[in-house]
């Protein structure tokens, strides 16, 4: 027994170390993925890194700049808003509420969507009809404009924020599911499968489903860098996180007012969206590599 | 006498094809009134070239799919009038497969060990360690050792690879086994230890198969009996021996002389086909035979043949029911 399983987990090893070596041929892939480990330890260790508590007011230093600008100080390095609230504490606490964010849509949105897709792919007929024609409908409408009407109705928030865009998202999971679905339903695997007595359950989960997990890995980590973007975007029009919550849309939305006086406020939350957006995408990128066979070299 | 486990009788399969919105449906007919029996410890060979419904029957025999008309009974059973899902389940129990491509017909994200207890897990309700023990007794009865039960099959070769495809099929214990052209994706190096394979496991086990190839000289090699077919029909059927050596049909005839041969004195005349396999969605009117066919007359083309006895074998043929070959 312990023989057999040390094969297995060597097996494991060598697809890793296969999969490693496909995803480090891209340098970018793996300097976003070095970025992104540092976002998710900054996120993790926000209590330990920030100098100050993010909601900290220290009315006696408001609008400060940068350390590195004239009249800025140290302990406030990337400077303060209004309020005299640490930039950088901000940011640091923000990167959870993103990153969080992020899961919470692509889980969402991925679970649902995988589900539909292959309900819909595997049954056809008028289920597979009226799955697809929902989703276009869904699709029919704008993402954020789609978001922001759910939001207005569930009520703003950073929870229905991310319902609204995790809706949104959903049809895109159910397309790809659905079209991979269609295209390992006729292999012979699955007919074997059949031969043997599977259930309609097992076919999906067990036969197709693992088959079809490579595009939605990618899409689902492609969706979390757009997920972070759509959260700021409500964030900033006011209908995500509320104002206290350093969330890193609604720190740009309330400091907009600054943007000619105090622009670092501003500049520097909208970095952070970027460089984290950047960051993902390149990983998902990396990951479209590695995983399709098509590219395999060698 | 053994015992009959398969008894076919003027199978119909016709698929329905939607060619757009607003044109009308067309009817396939992939199969039509093919008739055979199977019995205990024998093979039939199904055999015709692509598209002429060997497939369909395998689906039909598997149970995956339910003819449209015509009576087939497994173990005598018959599958028409079965309600019980009990029954179907036992039923699918005797049939099992195997597919041609054995690069597509296992799951790449399955372990072997996975894949030889998935039949096992469905209809049985054997213990895990019951459950492996089964699988590493059937993978050493086809040749394969214990620590590839922990291996993904794009760690074997075609030829390992088509030992684990039929490991699957045995391990529910059938009585019948479909192999649907087992060999023809394999090396020829290859090909001759999985026959060898399949020769011993029905001696060993007593198993029927129904053998669909388009390699006659494997056929030769290995059937009882012989189910020529074109175009979903049937044309000649017979013992082996008998349709190999004194082949009524045209189209047998033909097929035949394009077997390469090794005996250079024995030299054939060969028969060559011109033109291409009618669609089956619209067949030739008459024999479906007769644009291909240099006997082939007016009559031909008018009236569908039906099989009729020539010695021990029987043949549709219009040509061979007038006398003219």
């Amino acid at each position: 027994m312990s023989a057999t399983s040390s094969v297995s987990t060597s097996i494991r090893a060598q697809q890793w170390k296969e999969f490693w070596f496909y995803f480090s041929v891209s340098k970018t892939a793996v300097a976003g993925l070095v970025f992104l480990i540092l976002v998710v330890l900054m996120a993790l260790f926000a209590d330990v890194i920030s100098p100050h508590g993010p909601a900290e007011q220290y009315r006696e230093f408001a609008k400060l700049p940068p350390a590195w600008i004239e009249g800025g100080q140290l302990q406030f390095f990337l400077g303060t808003d209004y309020a005299g609230r640490d930039m950088l504490s901000r940011i640091i606490h923000g990167s959870r509420l993103s990153l969080l964010a992020g899961c919470v849509v692509v889980v969402l949105s991925m679970s649902i969507g995988v589900l539909l897709g292959l309900i819909a792919g595997y049954r056809g007929g008028w289920v597979e009809t009226l799955i697809m024609r929902v989703m276009d409908t869904i699709m029919a409408v704008p993402g954020l404009l789609l978001a922001l009407v759910l939001v207005a109705i569930l009520g703003p928030g950073l929870l229905n924020a991310m319902v609204a865009i995790a809706i949104t998202y959903t049809p895109s999971f159910v397309r790809l599911t659905r079209a991979s679905t269609l295209t390992e339903l006729n292999r012979d695997y699955v007919t074997a499968s059949k031969v043997a007595g599977a259930g309609p359950a097992r076919l999906m989960f067990i036969s197709i489903l693992p088959n079809c997990m490579a595009p939605i890995i990618v899409q689902g980590t492609l969706s979390f860098s757009t997920a972070i973007l759509d959260t700021a975007a409500l964030g900033f029009l006011g209908m995500g996180a509320q104002a206290p919550i350093p969330e890193w849309g609604t720190l740009i939305a309330e400091n907009r007012d600054l943007i000619m006086s105090a622009p670092w406020t501003v500049t520097f939350p909208g970095i952070a969206i970027l460089f984290a957006v950047l960051a993902i995408n390149l990983v998902g990128d990396g990951l479209r590599d590695a995983l399709d066979p098509k590219l395999k070299r060698s | 006498m053994s015992k009959q486990l398969i008894k076919a009788r003027d199978l119909h399969k016709h698929y329905t094809i939607n060619d757009g919105f607003l044109k009308s449906s067309k009817k396939l007919k992939a199969l039509s009134g093919v008739g055979f029996d199977l019995y205990e410890g024998k093979t039939l060979a199904v055999v015709g070239e692509s598209g002429c419904g060997k497939s369909t029957l395998a689906r039909l025999l598997t149970t995956i799919e339910e003819p449209t008309s015509g009576q087939l009974s497994i173990d005598g059973i018959d599958m028409g009038s079965v309600q019980s899902k009990a029954i179907t389940k036992q039923l699918r129990q005797t049939v099992q497969m195997v597919f041609q491509d054995p690069f597509g017909s296992l799951n790449p994200r399955q372990k072997v060990g996975d894949i030889l207890q998935e039949p096992l897990i469905i209809n049985t309700s054997l213990s895990a360690s019951e459950r492996k023990q089964k699988a590493l007794d059937m993978m050493s009865l086809v040749g394969l050792r214990d620590e590839h039960f922990q291996r993904y099959p794009h760690m074997f070769s075609g030829g390992q690879r088509q030992r684990i495809a039929i490991a699957r099929a045995l391990i529910l214990k059938p009585k019948v086994v479909v192999l649907d052209e087992p060999v023809s994706a394999l090396d020829v190096s290859i090909q001759a230890q999985v026959i060898n394979l399949l020769v011993e496991l029905q001696k060993e086990l007593g198993l029927a198969y129904v053998f669909i190839s388009h390699d006659l000289s494997i056929v030769r090699h290995i059937a009882d009996e012989v189910l020529v077919m074109y175009l979903g029909k049937p044309v000649e059927q017979g013992p082996s021996e008998v349709i190999f050596n004194d082949p009524k049909h045209p189209y047998t005839q033909a097929l035949l002389s394009a077997t390469p041969s090794t005996n250079i004195k024995n030299k054939r005349q060969r028969i060559k086909l011109t033109g291409e396999l009618p669609s089956p969605i619209d067949p030739p009117n008459g024999c479906a035979f007769n644009p291909r066919c240099q006997h082939a007359n007016k009559s031909c083309k008018i009236s569908e043949p039906v099989m009729d006895t020539f010695g021990k074998s029987r043949a549709a043929c219009l040509a061979l029911d007038e006398g003219r070959i």
